[in-house]
């Protein structure tokens, strides 16, 4: 995590903040921080985490035929959109350590363009559920068929988890676009705290891979329960 | 001590010499409050937006209390009365306790004590504070608007799908309080990790900045568990996603374990800070280096630890399991050990110290009376077979009322007290404080002491009503008499305090005579905290008694400055010096 060479100006430079000696203090400081906030985030999803894997363990044959109807292809390309937009990413924190601007401006746009690919295949399969009755509440299970045989009470518990645990990921893309755009415009502003120095750019990287990783377990958890 | 900053302080207190900007005189419109990125600031805020929700918590006690005076009850419905006793304890614990200390001591002195020029993320910070500002007005709405009357911990079902009045809201408030403790906790954990002052290594750190360390670690694993628990409550009644719903084969009990593997390390999220101000008064008002301070730094992260591993003992007649029962009891025991290491070494420091008896030393002593009581007790209700006959009654509220009020809340009090002067650059009225100190603690254990003895006879707690039982109506008019006698002692400081910034005497840099870096810069400190960055050469809490002596000769021949007399009557001085200034201004 060293600081970029000329970034050692005592206190001339203009992206050092006034209550850090240096840019490596500063840099070092940043990613600490990031870390730290992705811990608690850890902690935040590995609550819903817990409650599904107990759940799971006490309704393992009616999840499985609950999950059923849920779409796996859509979730697959889901999955390689994200995985797409971790390794564009990855490309962005590289290209800003190389301060080669066009190739971080393409990188975060393809990033963006799939953190929306992956926001409209949710709401296609979101869109599907609800038209099949699957959300829960009172009108749940009103076209069994899509129940597969599981019993509704135990159903309706697994796609009251699905809803969360999906949505909140959902609302961490939405997050994830808001920053990344921010970060895009600064880029394409040639703001000098983006450009001199690549640490904004890799805390944003870290925050996405993060996004990321949440679905890498959710997908297989959600999608692709094996035969109890 | 590096003596450099010393003799600048001295200066700035001089009269004769015009006082630089600090900051609270660099900039004096709202505005600049309002956007500033100054931690000594936010702390400020900190403190005026904590004490009005302290005084609300404090009302609601006070209704309470009047209403328990008769056993048919005095004034409220039962309805209302159980929203009385959910607001306050929601707004104690998530407006007041939770944040208190951190955010105002923790906020101000953190980057003092360690040298640095402010936090690391100043913006963050600011944040932290508008997000506790919302939460709160959203609390308080929900609490007007509808109320809450499932008490402070939500249990499920209740919360989620019987009670009708307004829980969505206030837990989206506790929520991003939550959400204001994280970003607080995350300040801290990277401050101490990254802007330590050239020197400064980690055992040289005041005891106070490991236990905001220890309590910020504790904030980050445990706030966002909370956080995510009572949101599902809120997606429960807003989405009907049914999460914790006992009808549909979710588990209720699942809601309680998640929610104390928050709440449990919550206590320590409000004691442990109560330690670190507790080390440094007693380690400044015996004139000693604190006893062991390595088993004290570290007996604050055990505590941190072990803390996450006892939230059972709250469950021990929920239907867990017996075996988890005996192992939650087991480690409830085990945290018992740090924290008495730490009671042990503050007696330990007194001993042979050079006790002033002030009056954060005053609140100091009887937090280690208090917080022994309060820990004690505790041990009572995680044995097994104790807890089953004691659980849910008057005992209960007593015990964590006697660390709550008597541990945080006292030493809440002494850190006032005690950086005061630091904060404000104005002493108050000593010989008032230290009074009132006594009265406090007079206060507090005629409060809480008969709730003792009426839980231990059977008294349930949340009880609106005891006409079946008129014999603990003497306890309960004992308890509130207490109350009475709490809250003029809480609201009287109120008045010197301010009272202080009006016209009390000028502060000098370290009044104390107190040992660490911030008392190395200016009362009250510039904005960047100090002149030039300091360079620690000495150890923590290294009093020279041969070296104060002389330099207490010294300074008492420039310029009488208030209380850093620590003879025998040099206490008189700061209230000649009150009578004499106030005529002039």
């Amino acid at each position: 995590m060293a600081a970029i060479a000329d970034a050692h100006g005592h206190g001339h430079d203009e992206a050092l903040h006034h209550q850090f000696e240096d840019m490596d203090q500063q840099n070092e400081a940043y990613l600490v921080g990031m870390w730290t906030f992705l811990v608690t985030e850890v902690m935040f999803f590995g609550t819903l985490f817990i409650i599904y894997t107990l759940y799971r363990s006490m309704y393992q044959m009616d999840w499985y035929l609950a999950h059923e109807a849920l779409n796996i292809p859509m979730g697959g390309v889901n999955t390689i959109i994200l995985l797409i937009s971790s390794f564009t990413v990855a490309v962005a924190v590289r290209s800003a350590q190389r301060r080669e601007r066009n190739l971080v401006l393409w990188n975060l746009g393809i990033t963006l363009v799939c953190a929306f690919a992956f926001l409209g295949i949710k709401g296609v399969e979101y869109m599907e559920k609800f038209q099949h009755n699957l959300y829960p509440g009172p009108e749940f299970g009103r076209h069994p068929e899509y129940l597969h045989g599981a019993a509704p009470n135990f159903a309706q518990l697994y796609y009251g988890l699905y809803f969360g645990m999906t949505g909140l990921h959902a609302v961490h893309v939405i997050v994830g676009i808001i920053v990344i755009a921010y970060l895009w415009v600064k880029w394409f502003l040639n703001a000098k705290n983006v450009t001199l120095d690549y640490v904004p750019t890799e805390m944003v990287g870290l925050y996405w891979h993060f996004v990321d990783l949440v679905w890498i377990f959710l997908f297989p958890l959600m999608y692709l329960m094996p035969k109890p | 001590m590096s003596s450099i900053p010393i003799e600048k302080g001295l200066e700035n207190s001089s009269p004769h010499q015009r006082e630089p900007a600090n900051y609270l005189t660099v900039d004096w419109s709202l505005k600049s409050w309002l956007t500033t990125g100054d931690h000594k600031r936010i702390g400020i805020m900190y403190l005026i937006s904590i004490s009005f929700f302290f005084l609300l918590g404090g009302i609601s006690a006070g209704l309470i209390r009047y209403e328990l005076t008769s056993p048919a009850g005095r004034v409220l419905e039962s309805e209302t009365y159980n929203k009385i006793f959910s607001a306050h304890g929601i707004l104690m614990i998530f407006t007041f306790l939770v944040v208190a200390i951190p955010a105002v001591f923790g906020n101000f002195l953190l980057p003092l004590m360690i040298g640095a020029r402010d936090l690391a993320f100043p913006r963050l910070n600011l944040m932290s504070w508008y997000l506790y500002m919302i939460g709160g007005t959203l609390i308080l709405g929900g609490m007007i608007n509808g109320g809450v009357d499932s008490g402070w911990t939500f249990y499920v079902p209740y919360s989620s799908m019987y009670a009708n009045s307004n829980i969505a809201l206030v837990i989206v408030g506790i929520f991003f309080g939550g959400f204001s403790s994280i970003t607080t906790g995350i300040n801290f954990i990277v401050t101490t990790h990254k802007m330590r002052a050239p020197g400064m290594t980690w055992f040289r750190l005041p005891l106070f900045v490991w236990a905001m360390y220890a309590t910020s670690v504790v904030i980050i694993l445990g706030t966002p568990v909370v956080a995510i628990t009572l949101l599902l409550i809120v997606f429960e009644r807003v989405f009907q996603l049914p999460i914790f719903s006992p009808e549909l084969g979710g588990d209720p009990v699942l809601f309680q374990h998640l929610f104390w593997f928050y709440s449990h390390p919550a206590v320590y999220i409000m004691i442990l800070p109560a330690f670190g101000i507790q080390s440094e008064l007693i380690a400044n008002f015996a004139r000693k280096r604190i006893f062991g301070y390595h088993f004290v730094a570290f007996s604050t992260l055990a505590i941190a630890g072990l803390g996450f591993l006892v939230w059972g003992h709250h469950m021990f007649i929920s239907s867990q399991s017996m075996y988890q029962g005996i192992v939650f009891s087991l480690i409830s025991f085990l945290v018992a050990v740090p924290s008495a290491v730490k009671i042990f070494n503050w007696t330990a420091t007194l001993y042979k110290g050079n006790i002033r008896l002030t009056s954060p030393m005053i609140y100091a002593l009887s937090f280690i009376g208090l917080f022994t009581v309060g820990g004690l007790t505790g041990l009572f209700l995680g044995s097994l077979g104790t807890n089953v006959h004691l659980t849910n009654t008057y005992f209960i509220v007593a015990h964590f009322h006697y660390v709550m009020v008597g541990g945080s809340l006292t030493a809440f009090l002494g850190a006032l007290h005690y950086w005061w002067p630091k904060m404000t650059g104005r002493l108050y009225n000593e010989s008032l404080a230290k009074w009132n100190a006594v009265l406090v603690f007079v206060g507090f254990n005629l409060t809480f002491f008969p709730q003792f003895v009426m839980g231990w006879m059977g008294m349930p707690r949340r009880y609106h009503y005891y006409y079946f039982a008129p014999e603990y109506q003497p306890y309960h008019l004992m308890s509130t008499a207490g109350a009475s006698v709490l809250a003029l002692g809480l609201i009287i400081p109120g008045f010197y305090l301010l009272k202080s910034l009006a016209n009390g005497p000028k502060a000098s840099a370290n009044p104390w005579g107190a040992h660490g870096l911030e008392w190395e810069t200016a009362s009250p400190p510039v904005t960047t905290n100090f002149e030039q960055t300091p360079i620690v050469m000495d150890e923590v809490y290294d009093f020279d008694p041969v070296l104060e002596h002389e330099q207490a000769q010294a300074r008492k021949a420039l310029e009488p400055t208030g209380y850093e007399g620590y003879e025998p009557g040099a206490l008189a001085e700061p209230k000649k010096d009150e009578s004499d200034l106030g005529g002039k201004s």
